[in-house]
């Protein structure tokens, strides 16, 4: 909490020492012992294994930048000399393309915590903002990684990505060949993305520094989402060592043995075939997909007809995320005391799952096999154009016109007063308090 | 926690029992298992451990010269040495070297006109000269070693002699090294 | 909080993981293949968690590839001592150093590599030993490409991670050709094969709802029954002839999968274990917190 008091005495000479000089030993106890709302549940570990994902990826990245090759002649069969011939490299290599996939895993359910329990409100927007930038930098880092193994899902990733920033009028194609070093993605390209695939991680460890900063100073929220009052403090936080320590370390190992599940047994499932296949300019694949954390994004780039609208629309489903606090009018974070929002919360998860299976399918197809329908303005209204079109529009309904709206007119549950009593008639009432406490 | 001030079976949370001492003893265990690989993962991949021996054919160095071939990165001198030399390296007297060894130590056998050393001073190094210095083996430029016609450390800073690298003499004109 | 109360919420965690992941999963294999006829399955001993590679097997499709796919096929990814790693076809558990195995260092000897003779500085050509690549028949894509009809034979290094259910679509791919359908207009060069990914109805004469699946291979149909010789008593049929190559490409693609999978046995009884104590541990320490 942000005027949690240092509770650490430096016992040793050598603490001492350090704490007239450089008090990082006063810094990590403090941390340590920091107040946190003891009603977290397991929705606020994702963070602790964020961090952990991020600390993998990079372990692993520097080994593997040791053995890869950023040259178009080299880099595919680098690659495979990593899984071939370094020792444990197949585990490493593994363990970093699977990583990315299990980072977002993590980050989506990380930010739709934070979504429905309020956690981008006042005093942590810039929490929030923070967390967007970083998630926006995953993205970046994850498609830059993705280019590196020269195949030919990269290769053509790559092209059609870099592609969306030609789709800027006047500017756009100058950018484009900047980009790229060159009139097509090729060598000067391959090159300077591994540069910033490696500058970037560390791009974001710095922005989760500030994360944890702006966390720290502004105070966790917590799943009944009320500000804990000064004199509540003793009764309602625990220090984080060993409480949440424990139960985030409990939290990761659930999340390690689903990560190992794909690194060991299944590595390529979350992959396409396609990109075993080396990268060939004259050569498109039958059918190009993301990776599958960036197919909501691909969909609604699709779902707009205009090269550069659709570009827009893809960058302002993402904006949309920033300006959250200012969007959402509701005086209640948690949503738990929201019941409309909450169906629309949950419409808005099933919205963004079913944004990400249109983006993996082709445009024209039926989605109901067999179907009659008809034409509706450039296609059939059963395909999963028009789909796409529909569920796009529930997304930006959400953030734009739901989240102002629904917090205006809706009528909130009760909300208790104090994390540990679930409904308090009055507010004035620590008994009441107290007693909960028995239980458990 | 206050409630919990009044509760008989209450105990220190950070009390050290058998279990948390397990758990702390996995994690620990967890950390080391995954570095391991990446720290493995730096030592000589199976490509570079698969070119680990070379063949070379002696017909190919005169009498009283040296040839240089490469061998896991490093230079090696495949020296044929003139009688002379031979008769230099052998009548020197124990006492006087740094690391004692005798030349028929660092020669096989039947073959002592062929010397095969590794080419790199043992002081930090460099590739010693050939033909130059005070013993009328090799001078290294680096830092002034002296090496005799059996690679032998005789003046300077280097601590031992030139390395002789594991090699067999697979027909009478070819050795294999390493 | 209680232990009822934690667990479901860990459930809801887990179930809305798994659920992500599996949408991941399937979101894929819809657009993998056009219209081709779904892999029948070859029966590998390699698949699941705990499948190991038939060495037999390995061995028998190294010679059906050394003798029939080489011919036209690279495969730039291989070495010579690759074969002799634990778990591959060649290993010798009595020779540590695969450059050193002795099958190893006749099959490499065998094959004529290009290098420069290190006296004169010429092209020549020599053994080969177990450090080098296999040899590739063409000596660049485009010749590659001039000798078989202007399409290029992919190199089959990687090629079982190169297409989905990789094995299975290799065996069925090489035991599938059939006769085209009546109706089907075959251009020159041309091969019918069910398993093919394609789209026929432009070259489809018949009825538009009925196009048949599949699609034109630029490759004659490669094996005949008899074709390779089997010294252990296998069936010399073209069947088990795609079985045994498809199961070594498989090999080839990930020669350490099966101690990756032997290893990952290990790491996940390990993290059951320490999922276990560090839960009981969690369980100990938030006794007594009302939460």
């Amino acid at each position: 909490m942000s005027d949690h008091e240092s509770t650490y005495v430096p016992k040793t000479g050598i603490e001492k020492w350090f704490d007239s000089r450089l008090p990082i030993i006063r810094f990590g106890a403090d941390y340590m012992s920091l107040p946190t709302p003891k009603n977290l549940n397991y929705w606020w570990t994702f963070g602790g294994i964020l961090a952990l994902c991020l600390v993998i990826q990079i372990a692993t990245g520097v080994i593997l930048a040791m053995h890869y090759v950023p040259n178009t002649e080299l880099a595919f069969a680098s690659v495979e000399r990593i899984m071939r011939d370094v020792n444990g490299g197949d585990l490493i290599r593994y363990t970093h393309a699977n990583g990315a996939s299990m980072f977002f895993i993590a980050v989506y359910l990380h930010m739709l915590r934070g979504l429905y329990y309020g956690s981008y409100k006042a005093p942590r927007e810039m929490i929030w903002i923070i967390g967007c930038v970083i998630f926006f930098l995953m993205i970046a880092t994850a498609f830059l990684g993705y280019v590196l193994p020269w195949g030919q899902m990269s290769f053509w990733g790559a092209e059609v990505i870099t592609n969306l920033i030609g789709a800027v009028p006047v500017v756009g194609e100058p950018i484009l060949i900047w980009l790229r070093g060159g009139p097509a993605i090729d060598n000067a390209t391959l090159n300077r993305f591994f540069s910033l695939h490696y500058l970037l991680p560390f791009v974001i460890a710095g922005c989760v520094v500030l994360h944890l900063w702006a966390l720290h100073h502004a105070g966790q929220n917590n799943p009944v989402g009320i500000l804990i009052p000064k004199d509540r403090q003793k009764k309602d936080t625990v220090p984080f060592h060993p409480y949440f320590t424990v139960k985030d370390g409990f939290a990761i190992i659930l999340f390690l043995i689903m990560f190992a599940w794909f690194v060991f047994f299944m590595p390529n499932a979350l992959g396409h075939a396609d990109n075993y296949i080396p990268a060939n300019a004259l050569q498109t694949p039958a059918h190009i997909v993301p990776e599958w954390y960036m197919l909501p994004f691909y969909a609604i780039l699709r779902a707009i007809p205009d090269k550069f609208g659709g570009v827009v629309a893809m960058f302002a489903a993402i904006g949309v995320l920033f300006v959250l606090p200012w969007l959402d009018t509701s005086k209640v974070r948690s949503m738990r005391y929201r019941p409309t929002m909450r169906t629309f919360f949950i419409i808005f998860v099933l919205v963004g799952m079913g944004l990400g299976w249109c983006g993996a399918q082709l445009p024209d197809a039926q989605v109901v096999p067999g179907m009659p329908s008809f034409t509706l303005f450039d296609g059939q209204l059963n395909s999963y154009l028009w789909l796409t079109r529909l569920l796009t529009a529930y997304y930006f309904l959400f953030f734009l016109v739901l989240m102002p709206l629904v917090g205006l007119r809706e009528t909130p549950r009760p909300i208790p007063a104090t994390i540990s009593e679930p409904v308090l008639p009055t507010v004035d009432d620590p008994l009441g308090a107290g007693s909960s406490e028995q239980k458990g | 926690m206050a409630a919990d001030q009044g509760d008989p079976n209450h105990q220190d949370p950070n009390r050290r029992d058998f279990i948390h001492i397990a758990a702390g003893a996995a994690a620990v265990g967890a950390g080391a298992m995954a570095a391991w690989p990446l720290i493995n993962s730096m030592n000589p991949a199976a490509d570079t451990l698969a070119l680990s021996t070379i063949e070379f054919d002696l017909t190919k160095v005169q009498e009283g010269q040296q040839v240089v071939i490469k061998w896991q990165g490093k230079p090696v001198f495949v020296r044929y040495r003139t009688p002379a030399e031979i008769e230099q390296a052998r009548s020197v007297s124990m006492g006087a070297l740094k690391d004692p060894q005798s030349d028929a130590e660092r020669v096989k056998d039947g073959h002592q006109q062929y010397l095969v050393v590794i080419g790199s001073c043992t002081h930090l190094g460099c590739v010693p000269t050939f033909g130059s210095g005070d013993f009328g083996g090799w001078f290294c430029p680096c830092h002034g070693s002296h090496y005799d016609t059996s690679g032998r450390i005789r003046k300077g800073p280097a601590p031992i002699n030139l390395v002789v690298p594991t090699y067999e003499y697979v027909s009478d004109t070819r050795v294999k090294i390493g | 909080m209680t232990l009822e109360t934690s667990m479901r919420s860990m459930k809801k965690t887990l179930v809305l993981i798994a659920v992500a992941a599996g949408l991941a999963v399937s979101a894929q294999p819809a657009l993998a293949e056009g219209g081709a006829k779904h892999p029948r399955s070859g029966g590998f001993s390699f698949e699941g968690p705990f499948g190991t590679f038939d060495q037999g097997q390995l061995q028998r499709g190294y010679k059906v590839y050394r003798e029939v796919c080489a011919s036209c096929h690279g495969m730039d990814l291989m070495y010579f001592r690759t074969l002799a790693e634990p778990g591959g076809p060649f290993y010798d558990p009595h020779q540590e150093n695969p450059a050193a195995n002795r099958f190893v260092k006749v099959l490499a000897a065998e094959a004529q590599v290009p290098d420069i003779d290190s006296e004169t500085g010429e092209a020549i050509m020599r053994d080969g030993v177990p450090a080098d690549r296999f040899p590739n028949p063409y000596p660049n894509a485009t010749a590659a490409a001039a000798g078989n009809g202007g399409a290029m034979p992919p190199d089959l290094s990687v090629m079982a991670k190169a297409r989905h259910d990789g094995a299975n679509y290799i065996y069925s791919l090489l035991a599938g050709y059939r006769a085209p359908p009546a109706g089907l207009k075959v251009g020159p060069g041309q091969y019918y094969n069910p398993y093919m990914a394609g789209d026929l109805s432009s070259y489809w004469e018949g009825d538009a709802h009925h196009v048949p699946v599949g699609g034109f291979i630029a490759m004659p149909p490669p094996l005949q029954n008899g074709q390779v010789t089997y010294d252990d008593g296998a069936a010399e049929t073209v069947d088990q002839y795609s079985k045994d190559v498809a199961a070594f490409i498989a090999w080839a693609s990930d020669p350490k999968q099966v101690q990756r999978k032997q290893s990952g046995l290990g790491v996940m009884i390990f993290l059951f274990l320490f999922a276990g104590v560090t839960y009981l541990s969690y369980r100990r320490i938030w006794k007594g917190v009302a939460h």
